[in-house]
């Protein structure tokens, strides 16, 4: 066996409150693909940002061509010849496709101008194209480009500094099916020419019929290792999954029952086309799961009317509404708490009070005027309710640790009457103990009647705390579980876009 | 809150002390009614400008805006013999209207507000030397219009109508801004227009009406500014005085990228800028040098505050307090 081109031994790496990366040792060999796979959460990106000398290790050696590194910085990884194509793409609309390429190595000609030499740049991107068959001109401005035409430049620039080693991060999320099989036919041109690839997708099937490898993370550590003729969906889904669930799961205190929301055949503006049509249950809780991608937080926006709702019907309590704003959803008794808390949930530089009472501002107000006794003593209350630690709610909300922060959310909204709460990653970045209360919580108010619909991408708790779980897949629900049909084997394979096994034996 | 406006009171004693020591005629009576005339007339204005600055937005359009209503204000009552209190409503809703159009224009067309009040700038002030010819329009002789000339700019008990106006107006913006609901959505859209959204903030309105504020404000400076200085220069009239209020403003610690920002504040950075100006002219320093005074110390104020900014940060984002308690919490 060749010595390995890039492997990495023993690398940890923790954040306050988690483990994200435990002793993981991966290699790669000169002119392989290896597939690296995993749920969300489970390293993967961690594991990259190190390689790509965005984030130190705490602990093990990155080692290039036999030469042992502590930590990688991004100089050093592109001199390393690694190159990373990314799941948000990185080019620059405003430039041409030549430009990109050499962004930041342009050609220039001498003088003291320095000016950029566009000419040569084209030429010398033309082969760099050909090589990927790709069908646009060097000269074509990027803003043009589909999707996938940017990803060309993407590895047409990792080619042009003659990359060894390509990370590929999702490449196939937000491309069509043939668009996906060109990527895979270019992939196989790079193997064949001595590139090794490290490719990192959810898609098993991708993997199936590219990877001579696949290495599977799990909880921060290397769940297993598959050799090219091991790699099946089977196999690949019990290294994902397989630990012990801790239970979370608080049952409601009456069945769930009554359709509270009914969306119907409901189109959003991220996935034209696809029709979503799902029932939430008065007083439950339903789990949504799915890929990141797969139209989750879509739904979402679309029903709370941030995105525009291009086609089908909502339906609260059988009233069919029609929500085209944020105040008309929460006028109907919709709320969300976004995945996004620092940006969408909160206003940081704001005090506490002011965060609370900031969806129902004119009930403390007489005559337009606020009344800030009344506006204290209500974000007090909630302060009390949900026990969230602060000296004085006359803080400003930037203050507070992420649990916090997030029960102020939640404040913001538990003031008022909800009907369908919708919670998007109710507990990311949050500390254990603090998603427990949340979680209490999310049953506190199910159990008074409210409809939750819960978003989340970790598996222990989509399946801990939820009452029924919906899956989603390319923009479409792929299909609902009930509780004795849980397990992370069924989440998965819906997530996926596989029918969802009946017994356990898949 | 008030650690900025307290800043800047005491930047304004002191400047003042100075001056003072320097030329003991800035404390006269006669010295400090004159400054209290400016200064309503520029405050009025300025509080307008704050409003806008406080959603994150900016208008440049305020000094043409006087030039156009202007020359539409002298030639209505003096022309056309409209009755004046139609024509001050013409001139105020002429104002309103003005903001609203911006206002549509930077949250319905999505329009970025520098742009769009760039341009009302250079259309105002246009249309205004259209609408005259380029010609200096005036009251001439007559003393028709002697008791509306009185209410604008005359005294009562000594002191300047404008000021009057500008105390007034500065307490009913500060209810507005301190104590309404539309004022701590302007302070919500500022910061963070995104979670203000989410919140149900109908953020587009609250901004536009930041901008129509904005414009019924220069609408009534408008008036006070006709009556000082009795003529309007279609091409002159104004100039300028759209970044006095914004150098009121952001020396009275509103910031560009929004969200923060007191009455006090914009009013106390007015008093400065005018006893600036002021100090210029008594202390006998050259008046060509007016601006770059101006320009000095507006810098060394912000500098000075984003010093002590940087510091306030870095003594501890959080508070010891809190951290605390959270450690105590965090066992269970």
């Amino acid at each position: 066996m060749a010595e390995p081109l890039l492997s990495l031994a023993g690398i940890s790496k923790s954040y306050p409150g988690v483990l994200a990366l435990d002793d993981v040792s991966i290699h790669v060999q000169p002119g392989e693909v290896l597939g690296l796979i995993g749920e969300n959460g489970a390293g993967k990106s961690t594991l990259m940002k190190i390689i790509g000398g965005l984030v130190e290790p705490d602990a093990g050696t990155i080692i290039i061509d036999g030469k042992p590194h502590a930590a990688m910085t991004v100089a050093s990884t592109a001199r390393a010849g690694i190159a990373f194509v990314h799941q948000e793409l990185n080019v620059l609309d405003n430039l041409d496709v030549a430009a990109n390429i050499f962004l930041g190595r342009e050609r220039l000609a001498g003088g003291p101008l320095r000016l950029t030499r566009n000419r040569a740049m084209h030429s010398e991107s033309l082969p760099l194209l050909a090589r990927l068959g790709a069908d646009f001109a060097p000269d074509a401005p990027v803003a043009s480009l589909s999707i996938a035409q940017r990803q060309m430049v993407e590895i047409a620039r990792a080619l042009s500094v003659d990359a060894r080693v390509i990370i590929m991060d999702e490449p196939t999320s937000s491309l069509t099916l043939t668009e996906t099989e060109r990527l895979l036919q270019v992939i196989a041109e790079l193997r064949a020419s001595g590139v090794s690839i490290i490719y990192i997708s959810h898609r098993l099937g991708e993997l199936k019929s590219c990877a001579d490898r696949v290495v599977c993370l799990r909880d921060g550590r290397v769940a297993g290792e598959l050799p090219r003729e091991q790699i099946e969906h089977g196999a690949m889904i019990r290294l994902m999954i397989g630990r012990d669930l801790r239970s979370l799961y608080i049952p409601p205190r009456t069945p769930p029952e009554g359709a509270l929301c009914e969306i119907k055949d409901l189109e959003t503006t991220s996935f034209p086309g696809r029709r979503i049509t799902l029932t939430v249950r008065r007083g439950e809780i339903l789990g949504l799961a799915g890929l990141v991608g797969s139209g989750r937080t879509s739904l979402a926006r679309t029903l709370f009317g941030i995105d525009p709702v291009q086609g089908g019907t909502v339906q609260l309590q059988g009233q069919p509404v029609r929500i085209t704003s944020p105040a008309q959803a929460i006028a109907q008794g919709v709320f969300l708490v976004p995945e996004d808390r620092k940006r969408e949930g909160l206003i940081l530089d704001m005090p506490l009070v002011e965060n609370i009472t900031l969806a129902s501002l004119r009930r403390y107000a007489r005559l337009l005027l606020i009344d800030r006794a009344a506006e204290g003593k209500v974000a007090r209350t909630q302060q009390v309710r949900l026990s969230i630690k602060t000296p004085s709610v006359a803080v400003n909300a930037a203050t507070l640790s992420g649990g916090n922060q997030q029960k102020v959310v939640l404040a913001k909204f538990l003031s008022m009457a909800p009907r369908l709460m919708i919670f998007d990653e109710p507990t990311r970045g949050i500390d254990v103990g603090a998603k427990g209360e949340i979680y209490m919580l999310m049953r506190g108010l199910a159990d008074e009647g409210v409809a939750i619909l819960m978003i989340s991408s970790d598996m222990e708790e989509v399946i801990g705390v939820s009452d029924r779980i919906a899956v989603m897949h390319d923009g479409e629900i792929s299909g609902t579980l009930d509780r004795p049909d849980f397990s992370e084997l069924n989440v998965l394979r819906l997530a996926i876009g596989q029918p969802a096994a009946r017994d356990e034996a898949a | 809150m008030l650690k900025k406006e307290l800043g800047l009171l005491i930047l304004l004693v002191v400047v003042s002390a100075i001056t003072t020591a320097l030329n003991p005629r800035f404390l006269s009576g006669v010295n400090l009614l004159d400054m209290a005339n400016l200064i309503g007339l520029f405050g009025i204005f300025s509080i307008g400008e704050g409003l806008v600055i406080i959603t994150g937005g900016i208008d440049l359009s305020v000094g043409s805006m006087f030039s156009l209503l202007g020359v539409v204000f002298i030639d209505l009552l003096v022309n056309r013999g409209v009755p004046w209190p139609f024509a001050l409503i013409v001139i105020i809703v002429g104002g309103l209207f003005l903001g609203g159009v911006q206002g549509f224009l930077v949250t319905r067309m999505k329009l970025q507000p520098f742009v769009v009040t760039l341009c009302g700038l250079l259309i105002y002030r246009g249309a205004a030397r259209y609408y005259t010819t380029d010609a200096t329009m005036g009251f001439g002789y007559s003393d028709d219009f002697d008791w509306l000339a009185w209410l604008a700019s005359g005294r009562s008990w000594g002191v300047p109508h404008a000021f009057i106006l500008l105390v007034i107006v500065a307490v009913v913006m500060w209810v507005v801004l301190h104590r309404s609901v539309l004022g701590r959505y302007l302070y919500a859209v500022g910061r963070n227009e995104e979670a203000a959204r989410f919140s149900g903030v109908k953020s587009r309105a609250v901004i536009a009406s930041a901008y129509i504020i904005s414009g019924g404000l220069a609408g009534i400076s408008t008036i006070l500014l006709v009556f000082y200085t009795n003529s309007v220069s279609p091409s002159s009239f104004g100039n300028f005085y759209e970044l006095y209020a914004i150098a009121a403003a952001v020396l009275g610690g509103c910031s560009l990228r929004g969200g923060e920002g007191s009455i006090l504040g914009i009013v106390l950075g007015t008093v400065l800028l005018q006893v600036l100006q002021n100090l210029v002219n008594i202390l006998g320093i050259p008046s060509s040098l007016n601006f770059a005074v101006m320009g000095t110390v507006i810098l060394l104020g912000v500098l000075a505050d984003q010093q002590f900014a940087a510091r306030r940060k870095a003594g501890g984002k959080r508070a010891p307090a809190l951290v605390a308690m959270e450690k105590q919490s965090r066992p269970a």
